[in-house]
């Protein structure tokens, strides 16, 4: 498959170098095809994601269609104002003149998708290629392999395949793909794979978006709308593909004194949204595999966390489909508290005072979302002042990926760059600024031979100094 | 010097999670004590830039000096705005909330300066990563090396040494710092080093911007000022550090039916500028050291381009000069069209058509900065829509540096990401969303147990139509 791979990036070179993607017109028609897709073929893409991942056609509605639908036509709507150059101002530095931002395409882009919401995360890095001009090679994830084929079946159907191409497999494949000359390089997955991408993108020259994960914390504070909040909670953990989300909340931090309150509305609340079977629940979705499984199944097995389940632990190995789970006070060096649990698992750790949850945050890697339940507006302040992560919640979780006026990416181990709305059209944009002059306002005092009069007069044209140009220009 | 480093990396880290540096009062503190160094230090900069480069007092006051004095002014004038969160508006679907990007430090910064505008290229990044609330590592070129200590003294007694450091040294030192862990880097320099810089970071995941070079091209058309455009190459390419510049003009391409007009006029310019024995100009900067002069005196021996000089090709070992040299009817596949010049040698490649010129400089990789004379405007525009660099200049050169409005970078080989004004805020600050709700409303339809009701709504909320959602409203879910 590296001859395919090296052909395909070839080929796309080739079309891309002919000009065709850069217009507005194949853009919008890409754009439109894709929409398409998303429209007439809702169906079959519910359907392929309820056999890789149990998803049930309300998340897969939700999350995935209408989120695509949203961004195409965003994009269709916006293209023409994002394609056109930013004038800026120009300063007395290059007096006369004037200045634009031109937006340009990078050029053969490579987006690698993930499995857990392969739909969306596979197509909307690809319209935002395709909006800021690209071609490019999406390479989906393999573990959600129905929707794979699904996809690579209705790219080639729809899109124009000579710009915009499919590359389906494994670790090979991916490998392959990483040895080509790449304009950018989008990932979404984890830290580990986010590493080796970007080791194989700095042989090229090659700027990469990660969009990866983390220890996503929610802090929940007492003397709040406790039933509100745990809907939220739970909608965010288990009514997000099982808890399989870069956003989810990760864990959960409260006080001592308020953690039982808190475990009660949890275990109220999800009695009523999955009854009192939650394995047997159409609602939730599935593990995405038996060796997901195993490793969840192994986080809830070690020692020092059985014993402090205080709601679920069961599972149906041969549904891959483990309970909603919430463990109490965790340890610190328990398996579960130190790597990304990405499955329908809780824990809640207990504090003294809430401002050491805060403390208990800041000595962890960066996450990809911070959270926090309070109506107190000190701690809300201090929280979104000290915890840097990729985004914040306050009162709420996950929903700020629906806001595309909010740019969404990582930091630190949770990631680099971002996308969403117009963020997506500039993370596909080369932004090249074009000064235009004249012929006339030629300042002499640029050119040798050098004089001090000379010097007087550009150092105060370079700050700026009206005054100073004046009296240099007068020979003071 | 790992113990250096590691030492540095873990020392400033204590200090910025201290939160000390986030405070206006500090970075602004920081920025005035930039200032005070290069307005009150600006004699000793200008005797160490020419003990590095023999660059001319006019060159490092207006380059240098100004340069940095210019970027802390405006982050100073700018640093409450630049700092302030941007309100964003929100949509229906999270109803009732409000949004803000909030910008934040990303911790702790390295970077990793060059030789040729050694003080610019060291205090302008540090001015951006000091603006944005970062703590600073700086490593200055050793190649630059009466700067590069000038700097470690200056900063020593002028800035908060708890979170700005300088770690002075070579290669060595540069790699054990590379491998400690940094929330960002800025590297300027070579393509060849940007890519160590790059996989050493990939190690920690961290974010990097690199400010590369490149083949900068000048498109000459006929039909337009020659004198004026002669002389704005040449300042771009020998006022310039005699062409050790990133920026520079690097070759030139024009008509054969013109070429010799603009080799007489670049002549004539040349004459006025330096006179006629630039070797002993004052005005024109020497080559930073002898294995670079070596290189470009191979470049000029070599037999296919020593018979194409059509101007200079003295040179000076003793002193490290070499005079503004011009090489005309170069071809293509020559020794001097291969690597970037870095030096005061200007090759000339001759088309038949003027159009040519996007073919040309599309073969190469993506330069630095691309620049085009002419008064035409088709040719403006063909040349603008089909050749990416990281910036472009319409009759002019290397000038864009200082237009604090646009952002300076690369792309392609040349580099990745971009500073200068706001740009260099934005470059070392994350850009954190945050997303207010209160517990007043909330939407059962996000719930299970999940209902065709509930999706009905959630459809109209989705696609914003309020008649669907009205009706939606009407039916139980």
């Amino acid at each position: 498959m590296a001859v395919c791979v090296e052909t395909a990036a070839a080929e796309l070179r080739d079309v891309y170098s002919s000009g065709k993607t850069r217009t507005c017109e194949w853009r919008v028609s890409q754009l439109k095809a894709m929409l398409k897709i998303a429209i007439h073929h809702e169906k079959e893409i519910i359907e392929a994601l309820n056999s890789d991942l149990g998803k049930h056609e309300h998340e897969a509605f939700l999350h995935e269609i209408a989120a695509v639908r949203s961004a195409c036509r965003m994009a269709l709507k916006q293209l023409h104002r994002w394609m056109k150059p930013e004038k800026v101002k120009t300063s007395m530095t290059t007096f006369p003149s004037s200045a634009e931002i031109v937006s340009e395409p990078y050029g053969v882009v490579l987006v690698i998708s993930t499995w857990n919401y392969p739909i969306l995360l596979s197509l909307e890095p690809v319209i935002a290629a395709i909006s800021a001009g690209n071609a490019v090679v999406l390479k989906p994830s393999e573990v959600a392999a129905a929707t794979s084929s699904t996809m690579s079946k209705l790219l080639g159907q729809y899109m124009d395949v000579s710009a915009v191409k499919v590359v389906e497999g494994g670790i090979q494949e991916t490998s392959a793909l990483l040895e080509q000359k790449w304009d950018k390089i989008f990932y979404t997955g984890n830290s580990k794979v986010g590493r080796v991408v970007l080791t194989a993108a700095a042989k090229h020259l090659t700027p990469v978006i990660l969009e990866l994960g983390g220890k996503c914390p929610a802090i929940v504070d007492s003397d709040i709308n406790l039933t509100v909040a745990v809907r939220r909670i739970i909608s965010g953990k288990w009514g997000c593909n099982s808890g399989q989300t870069c956003v989810s909340p990760d864990y959960i931090i409260t006080t001592k004194d308020y953690a039982s309150q808190l475990v009660d509305a949890l275990s109220s609340e999800l009695e009523r949204f999955y009854g009192k079977d939650p394995v047997n629940s159409k609602d939730m979705s599935k593990i995405i595999n038996s060796r997901h499984f195993e490793r969840l199944s192994k986080l809830l097995d070690e020692d020092k966390v059985s014993g402090k389940i205080v709601i679920g632990g069961q599972w149906d190995k041969a549904n891959l489909k483990i309970a909603p789970t919430v463990i109490l006070d965790a340890p610190e060096d328990s398996l579960i508290m130190n790597e990304e649990i990405f499955g329908p698992l809780l824990p809640i750790i207990t504090v003294n005072n809430i401002k050491d949850g805060i403390n208990l945050i800041t000595s962890k890697e960066k996450p990809l979302a911070a959270y926090i339940f309070t109506n107190d507006k000190k701690l809300k302040e201090e929280f979104v002042q000290r915890v840097s992560a990729g985004g914040i919640g306050v009162n709420e979780v996950t929903l700020h990926l629906a806001e595309d006026t909010l740019p969404f990416g990582g930091v630190g181990e949770s990631g680099m760059g971002s996308y969403h709305g117009k963020f997506s059209f500039d993370a596909f944009s080369h932004k090249k600024p074009v000064l235009y002059r004249g012929f006339n306002g030629e300042i002499s005092a640029r050119y040798p031979p050098y004089s001090p009069r000379k010097l007087k007069f550009l150092k105060a044209v370079l700050s700026g100094d009206i005054i100073g140009i004046i009296r240099a220009l007068l020979g003071w | 010097m790992a113990v250096e480093a590691e030492a540095a990396a873990r020392e400033l880290r204590a200090t910025y999670a201290t939160g000390k540096t986030k405070s206006f009062e500090w970075r602004s503190s920081q920025l005035k004590a930039i200032q005070k160094i290069v307005s009150l230090h600006s004699d000793e900069i200008v005797e160490a830039l020419r003990s590095d480069l023999q660059k001319p007092e006019f060159e490092s006051v207006v380059h240098e000096i100004s340069g940095v004095s210019a970027s802390c002014k405006l982050a100073l004038k700018e640093l409450n705005r630049w700092m302030k969160p941007q309100k964003v508006k929100t949509s229906l679907i999270t109803f009732p909330s409000s949004a803000k990007i909030v910008s934040e430090p990303f911790g702790v910064v390295l970077v990793i300066s060059a030789w040729n505008f050694p003080l610019l290229l060291s205090l302008d990044p540090v001015v951006g990563a000091i603006a944005a609330g970062n703590a600073v590592v700086l490593k200055p070129s050793e190649s630059s090396p009466a700067t590069s200590s000038l700097l470690a003294k200056l900063v020593g007694k002028y800035m908060d040494a708890s979170a700005v450091r300088v770690v002075e040294g070579a290669v060595a030192e540069t790699a054990a710092l590379l491998e400690q862990k940094w929330d960002k880097i800025l590297y300027t320099g070579g393509g060849k080093v940007g890519r160590i810089v790059l996989s050493a970071a990939a190690k920690h995941l961290t974010p990097v911007i690199l400010e590369l070079g490149g083949k900068c091209p000048v498109v000459v058309d006929s039909a337009v000022n020659l004198k004026v455009a002669a002389r704005r190459i040449i300042a771009g390419k020998w006022c310039a550090n005699s062409g050790q510049t990133c920026i520079s003009p690097d070759y030139i391409i024009t008509t054969k039916d013109f070429a010799p007009q603009l080799v007489n006029a670049l002549s004539a310019q040349l004459d006025k500028f330096f006179g006629k024995e630039p070797l002993r100009s004052k005005e024109l900067s020497s080559i930073v050291n002898i294995h670079h002069f070596n290189r470009l005196v191979k470049l000029l021996d070599d037999d296919e381009v020593s018979r194409k000089i059509v101007r200079g090709g003295e040179r000076d070992q003793s002193n490290l000069k070499i005079a503004p040299t011009i090489i005309s009817g170069v071809s293509t596949d020559s020794l001097l069209m291969d690597e970037e010049i870095f030096g005061p040698i200007l090759p000339i490649i001759t088309v038949d058509q003027i159009e040519e010129c996007v073919g040309v400089i599309n073969a190469k990789e993506k330069p630095l900065a691309a620049y085009l004379f002419t008064n035409d405007k088709k040719l403006e525009d063909k040349f603008v829509r089909n050749i990416s660099a990281g910036a472009m200049i319409i009759n002019d050169t290397v000038i864009h540096f200082f237009e604090a409005g646009l952002p300076f970078g690369g792309v392609g080989g040349s580099g990745m990401g971009a500073y200068h004004g706001k740009f260099s805020f934005d470059a070392f600050s994350h850009k954190k969303a945050l997303l207010k709700r209160s517990f007043a409303v909330d939407i059962s339809a996000r719930y299970p147990p999940y209902t065709p009701g509930k999706r009905r709504f959630l459809r109209a909320v989705v696609q914003g139509n309020l008649l669907d959602i009205l009706r939606s409203l009407y039916s139980c879910w």
